[in-house]
């Protein structure tokens, strides 16, 4: 479904970031979800963004996306602030819950967020492939069962084939021959230079990403690839490291 | 702003409609079904139907209306596609223009069954003409859809929504001239019912069942009608923020 003039957009080199944050700060009701946040997020990789459910992941990802007011700092997607009138087609956001006309069919929410964004023809059914529901065009989402749901929710992110992916949570409730089928779509994917940001609790998801940020209570802990992250805490699984790097810090 | 994508909006909205019998059936019926209600009511006093039946044709649409687009744009909001929309190439105007075309299509078609049901098979009887009748009909119902857009911005549940009815829409009924009179009202009063656009529907109504001419003072009820719904899109779409907390 990729390859349309991405290299036009003169980010192709690597190790260019894609999402660069400095001193990103969010609060919410008076209180700091995100105190101070920095990082930046490579093109063409998939970076994991890892923490227990409610430390912030999701308000990192509205911030990347543009839809999240925040109290400080700066967030530039692709060179621009997050959130500019011309990212609107470059960035695909896929929320947590699904975010799709539960009253409409497959086909009919398909074609009109293919009008909104000004997807190409063909991108529909492509997309449709992609997710595993090229047979499934005529059915209400509101009959489909919640991994279904959340397929058609990633296939509208697909649409505008956009050089940055957020994915909060796409895999959860999916079985796991469709999870796998949906990692090798983004692996694909960042191999033809798209840049995925994709969140999960599930620790074991981590080791098919290139890069992991790992998030407790609105900070970053950790920033480095899957393999450095293991060695540099001497454990042999991702929940293990996690675990260590918490308990340094809260003995430190 | 997009004349494809506002179009688009306005066909996506009224393609959810199609599905959901219930809700058209409400919108289509409830207003049809009151107002046979108010003629079954008046059996023996033929000319209080003929007085009280156009104030009603401009505010039954205008209450369905109102309570029924706020509580759908709600639904767009808690579902999280208005969020997904926003962080597309949307502009905010388009979905404000979106929703008023596709609910201002059901308005229409409202309007035209609750004038052909009172004018035609119930006898109502004005001295102005029919189409005039529905016109008013139309551009209150078509108020209502976007008074109901823009108080949407200020609900977060469809409960608080709910709620807006009551707040903002019975005080119009009140005030509107439909118990005491406009000029009759305590100066206060009568300043306040000035501002409220369902008192200039029901003038119009008013004044179509009194005289057979359409004279200014139609035409200017109708345009202050026409300038609150433009107002209420604007400002609904001043209203409706891209970033949230």
């Amino acid at each position: 479904m990729v390859n349309s003039g991405r290299a036009d957009h003169g980010y192709q080199a690597s190790g260019v970031a894609a999402v660069e944050i400095a001193r990103l700060r969010v609060s919410r009701g008076g209180q700091d979800v995100i105190p101070d946040l920095s990082a930046s997020i490579r093109r063409g990789e998939i970076t994991g963004l890892l923490g227990p459910s409610g430390c912030g992941k999701t308000t990192l990802m509205r911030s990347i996306v543009g839809v999240q007011r925040v109290a400080g700092g700066t967030v530039q997607v692709l060179g621009k602030p997050a959130g500019s009138a011309s990212l609107r087609r470059r960035v695909g956001y896929v929320t947590q819950a699904p975010s799709v006309y539960p009253d409409l069919t497959i086909d009919e929410n398909l074609a009109f967020f293919a009008r909104v964004v000004g997807a190409p023809p063909g991108s529909v059914e492509q997309t449709l492939a992609t997710v595993g529901l090229e047979a499934a065009g005529d059915r209400v989402v509101g009959r489909l069962s919640g991994g279904q749901r959340s397929r058609v929710s990633l296939a509208v992110a697909m649409l505008s084939d956009p050089d940055v992916l957020v994915l909060d949570e796409p895999t959860v409730g999916l079985d796991p021959v469709l999870r796998k089928q949906l990692w090798a779509t983004f692996a694909a994917l960042a191999s033809q230079g798209a840049t995925i940001l994709v969140s999960s609790h599930v620790m074991d998801e981590a080791e098919r990403c290139d890069r992991l940020l790992l998030m407790r209570e609105g900070v970053l802990i950790a920033d480095d690839s899957p393999p450095a992250l293991l060695a540099s805490t001497h454990t042999s699984d991702i929940e293990s490291a996690f675990l260590s790097l918490v308990d340094v810090e809260v003995s430190s | 702003m997009n004349p494809g994508i506002t179009l688009a909006v306005a066909r996506r909205v009224l393609l959810q409609l199609r599905r959901d019998h219930r809700t058209v059936a409400m919108l289509l019926l409830v207003p049809c079904a009151l107002l046979t209600l108010l003629w079954w009511m008046f059996d023996r006093d033929v000319s209080a139907f003929d007085h009280l039946g156009p104030p009603l044709l401009a505010m039954f649409p205008f209450i369905v209306m109102f309570l029924v687009t706020s509580v759908t744009t709600l639904r767009e909001r808690s579902s999280g596609t208005l969020e997904r929309l926003l962080s597309m190439p949307v502009a905010k105007l388009d979905l404000l223009l979106g929703y008023s075309i596709a609910f201002g299509v059901v308005a229409l078609v409202q309007a035209m069954l609750a004038v052909g049901l009172t004018v035609g098979l119930l006898g109502l009887e004005v001295a102005g003409p029919v189409w005039a009748l529905a016109l008013v009909a139309v551009a209150d119902a078509v108020l209502g859809t976007t008074l109901g857009l823009f108080v949407s911005a200020f609900a977060e549940t469809e409960f608080q929504a709910v709620q807006f009815m009551p707040a903002v829409v019975i005080p119009q009924i009140l005030l509107c001239g439909l118990f005491v009179p406009r000029g009759a009202l305590p100066d206060v009063l009568h300043g306040v019912s000035g501002v409220l656009p369902l008192s200039y529907a029901v003038d119009s109504m008013q004044r179509l069942q009194e005289s057979a001419s359409l004279t200014g003072d139609f035409w200017y009820d109708l345009l202050v009608i026409s300038a609150f719904v433009v107002a209420a899109i604007a400002l609904g779409a001043a209203t409706l923020r891209r970033r949230t907390a």
